[in-house]
């Protein structure tokens, strides 16, 4: 009991991280509504920056910015990698969004079960 | 691997202040997915990124948190805000069941939590990931090899044929918006067919 | 929002700090946190800002739309540019240490003109969607 408890508490970052994936994969699947799918996406992808950050962290480190009085830093390396992501996340969300207005202009909706059906009109 | 019986656990009000800041984060998703206005969704996942940067910040990655709060809570709500303008702001009541999509994420979840469960724990300097090229770096930064920012350095530096990648891809990006939003708007019942679905 | 006095006028107070800020980002990169990606993003979020405020015709007047589509390509030619001059001078692609004779010198002068390729085309990239999106509206 004990130790699962432990075990609970180590690893809360990735639990934490595990429900964010969860619940943006859920809203693209359930949902259909095209900004809230890519809202979800977004969640999706966010979950995937705490993942990386996660185990860089060492605690009682310090911000990997070099000071003759610091020798504890956290990896840099994730850093790197995440923030590239997020500015290219966001040109992605922006063009996923640019496809939705351009859907809702050619057929008046974003919601997709509207669209599958005036397609079946046509 | 690892020689103690029992991982150490590590108790500090950071690790605290991390945990309470995460159940936040987990609480504005719930909202997230519950919430049928979308102008409110895209509110929420504004205060989203705030606690996400926040984390962030607790998590000594300052580069990432101030990326996070200028892009996320910043350029990503006000394209959203527009978008709902172009569009309407209400979701639809669901039609579709929730039964099978619960089902799948349920099952991903597990498979996850499993797979993360053999991780090393939260916060310790001894795994794998502290081992192999961050104390390079931490060294060179030592001897003025380069900049006191490592982060900068290896970004711009060490790998540099990534960002430019990474430059790339938001170059294409923002060459597809305007491709798809530049120009003449269509209006719905004007001679809209000629292009768009292609008389088939 | 065009009568909203509080609002232009606080606007206005805030636009010039928010650029000395961008720029801060910028060039102090390599000792404080911050580079291209963040110093262009907060560099769009003064137009952005002053666009909402005022209206996107006045902000193009500022920033043209052609200056803002030049942006775009502008910033990815002088990443990759800059690799061209370091194979010139005789090193691969995207190293830096030929640019001058010290050694950490180089390298610092090669982050800067590289972060200024990224901060050109991310600024120009948020602004042209931004810009995008709103003319879209009428």
């Amino acid at each position: 009991m004990m130790e699962a408890l432990q075990k609970f508490a180590t690893h809360y970052n990735y639990f934490v991280t595990i429900f964010l994936m969860v619940a943006g994969l859920y809203i693209v699947i359930a949902r259909g509504n095209m900004i809230k799918k890519l809202v979800g996406l977004s969640l999706f992808q966010t979950s995937v920056y705490l993942l990386y950050l996660s185990p860089g962290k060492i605690v009682g480190g310090t911000a990997p910015i070099y000071d003759g009085a610091y020798q504890v830093y956290a990896n840099p390396l994730p850093h790197v990698l995440m923030l590239t992501a997020i500015v290219v996340g966001v040109a992605t969300i922006a063009l996923g969004l640019a496809l939705a207005v351009r859907i809702n202009e050619a057929y008046g909706t974003v919601e997709e079960d509207e669209i599958f059906s005036k397609d079946g009109e046509i | 691997m690892n020689t103690k019986a029992a991982p150490e656990v590590v108790a500090t009000p950071e690790v605290f202040v991390i945990m309470v800041l995460l159940t936040l984060l987990a609480a504005v998703t719930l909202a997230i997915i519950r919430q049928r206005n979308l102008f409110s969704v895209v509110i929420l996942s504004s205060i989203y990124s705030f606690l996400m940067a926040s984390i962030m910040i607790a998590l000594d990655a300052v580069d990432v948190a101030m990326t996070e709060a200028s892009v996320g809570a910043g350029i990503s709500t006000v394209i959203l805000l527009a978008t709902l303008h172009l569009t309407k702001s209400v979701e639809y009541p669901a039609v579709r069941q929730v039964a099978l999509p619960l089902f799948v994420c349920i099952v991903v979840a597990g498979a996850l939590i499993w797979g993360s469960i053999s991780l090393p724990p939260f916060g310790i300097a001894d795994t794998p990931i502290h081992t192999h090229t961050a104390p390079r770096y931490i060294e060179m930064a030592k001897e003025h090899l380069m900049p006191p920012n490592i982060v900068t350095a290896v970004l711009a530096d060490f790998r540099s044929f990534d960002t430019l990648g990474e430059t790339t891809v938001i170059f294409t990006a923002g060459i597809g918006v305007l491709l798809l939003l530049k120009g003449r708007v269509k209006k719905m019942q004007g001679q809209d067919d000629t292009e768009k679905k292609g008389e088939a | 929002m065009k009568l909203d006095l509080v609002l232009r006028v606080g606007t206005k107070i805030l636009l010039p700090f928010i650029l000395v800020f961008a720029l801060y980002v910028q060039f102090h990169g390599d000792y404080g946190p911050g580079g291209g990606f963040q110093a262009g993003v907060i560099a769009a979020g003064m137009v952005i800002l002053y666009a909402i405020i005022f209206g996107v015709n006045k902000a193009k007047h500022i920033v043209p739309q052609a200056l803002v589509e030049a942006m775009i390509p502008l910033g990815v030619l002088i990443y990759a540019g800059t690799g061209t001059v370091s194979l010139l001078l005789g090193y691969n692609y995207l190293d830096y240490t030929g640019f001058a004779g010290d050694f950490l010198r180089a390298h610092e002068w090669g982050i800067l003109i590289v972060e200024l390729g990224v901060l050109v085309t991310v600024s120009g990239t948020m602004i042209a969607m931004f810009y995008a999106f709103a003319e879209r509206g009428r």
